[in-house]
């Protein structure tokens, strides 16, 4: 193997910049959507919990659907053919913006939303049932129930399962590259056509992953050996 | 609304070029994943002894690996293939060996944890009573912990299997001819149709995954159902001798 190592060209000038961008895309993408759906999946749960047959059949079909197809027939399917599914308004509108970058977060999220609905709804049957039916008791509506009593403590048991549908997101909004997204691994398959040094621009991004992973993983275990055995049930 | 796209299709989608070419489409897809989960397998287990090693030496490695594929995405992993075996073995590899290689490596890694985790779940007594009976490790992880821990691994398994079917699709960045590739070209051909034939091609997805498991939580309740009517049966017994016993 008689390959010439240039290290400084990746980590200096140009391409440097390339690689910080990216990196910057890769965490807005997978930061937004991450919040988003967590929000989605907080309300599909709720929506699947409120025991009406009909929302019931919705949400499970709709998190049955979105976790079992591939993510990237999800964007493709968002990306060629929103101006079909979409008024046109909202689709004049993404084209004169960001149009990639919005398929890529709405993507990521209806993707995610469906595994987080999951773990989100295993936090809540972990909450006794008791909770439930006293709030109820005190005169609290099911949302309120929901919102105060049930939630918050449901969340507090999930985090470490949500932190790491994180890092899967993290992951998967490589992705996006495939619809133009400039984020971390296209911007190592850039260098890799503009400069033949793929070695390089490949070794810096896998390590960027890798670092982020690990710095996130940490902070669970520190979370689940300080906090989560004061949680008992 | 033009189905009559995806009608006329249909047979690429799930074969390719076949009777004619290289076998592509949707069999493709599913042999890139039986493939891909039965190399895993065997790295899997590979990896996840070596992780359980008590010489330090084994252990590492293992850990190494596990932690870097697992902080990795899947498209990089492949190009990473893609682009650096032709690199160091001076000649190009074909598509379908450098996704297969890249798909069997990255599954490898979670089998491994599949593995690790399946083996501690069992109870430390058996590895005991095994070597207790004049077994060495070796025989006494073939013969009497491994067929347990393998059992309870089953549903993991499955659904390891469900993400890689998924993760199959990726094999479209790098030219493989697959389900998701197919949709692209006729994407590109037609048009007309991009909804219509991304909407078909994740209905053909979601059967083949929504099936596999619907088959894992079948297995997961039935081997749970096993276990825990075992563990009843145990917990009964310890009440009675502590009834007896106060």
């Amino acid at each position: 193997m008689n390959y010439e190592f240039n290290w400084m060209l990746v980590l200096t000038g140009e391409y440097r910049d390339w690689i910080i961008k990216g990196l910057i895309i890769t965490l807005k993408i997978s930061g937004l959507s991450i919040v988003l759906s967590m929000l989605l999946g907080t309300i599909i749960t709720t929506l699947r919990m409120t025991r009406i047959k009909i929302l019931e059949w919705i949400t499970i079909s709709y998190i049955e659907f979105f976790r079992n197809t591939p993510l990237l027939i999800q964007l493709f399917f968002w990306y060629f053919g929103s101006y079909v599914v979409l008024p046109e308004v909202i689709n004049q509108w993404l084209y004169a913006h960001n149009y990639e970058f919005a398929v890529g977060v709405v993507s990521l999220t209806i993707y995610t939303s469906a595994f987080i609905a999951e773990e989100i709804r295993a936090g809540i049957l972990s909450i006794p049932k008791e909770q439930m039916e006293a709030s109820r008791a005190t005169g609290l509506s099911f949302i309120q129930a929901m919102s105060y009593v049930v939630l918050p403590q449901a969340f507090r048991i999930v985090i470490p399962t949500l932190i790491s549908q994180f890092l899967n997101l993290l992951k998967n909004s490589s992705l996006a590259m495939t619809i133009g997204v400039m984020e971390l691994t296209y911007m190592a398959r850039q260098i890799e056509s503009y400069s033949f040094r793929g070695f390089e621009a490949f070794t810096v991004v896998t390590l960027l992953y890798i670092a982020i992973s690990l710095i996130i993983s940490l902070g669970i275990n520190i979370y689940n050996k300080k906090f989560l055995r004061m949680i008992k049930y | 609304m033009h189905w009559e796209v995806v009608q006329k299709n249909m047979v690429y989608f799930l074969l390719g070029s076949y009777p004619h070419g290289p076998l592509g489409g949707l069999g493709l897809s599913v042999l890139l994943a039986l493939g891909g989960i039965f190399l895993a397998f065997w790295i899997g287990i590979l990896f996840g002894l070596m992780r359980l090693s008590k010489r330090w030496y084994v252990r590492f490695p293992s850990i190494i690996y596990i932690e870097i594929i697992r902080g990795t995405p899947l498209l990089l992993l492949i190009f990473w293939f893609y682009f650096l075996v032709p690199v160091i073995f001076k000649k190009p590899m074909p598509e379908i060996r450098t996704t297969l290689i890249a798909f069997s490596v990255f599954t490898g890694a979670y089998v491994a944890e599949i593995v690790r985790a399946g083996i501690q779940s069992i109870p430390k007594g058996q590895m005991e009573a095994a070597r207790g009976t004049g077994l060495n490790y070796r025989q006494a992880m073939a013969y009497v912990i491994m067929p347990q821990a393998l059992r309870n691994m089953i549903p993991s398994f499955v659904n390891q299997f469900v993400s890689l079917t998924k993760d199959t699709s990726l094999a479209y960045i790098i030219g493989v001819q697959e389900l998701t590739r197919t949709a692209t070209q006729v994407n590109n051909r037609t048009m007309n149709a991009p909804a219509e034939i991304f909407f078909t091609i994740a209905v053909i997805y979601f059967i083949i995954c929504f099936g596999l498991t619907q088959t894992s939580r079948y297995l997961e309740k039935r081997l749970s159902y096993k276990t825990s009517g075992r563990m009843r049966q145990r917990d009964i017994v310890e009440l009675k001798d502590n009834s007896e016993a106060s």
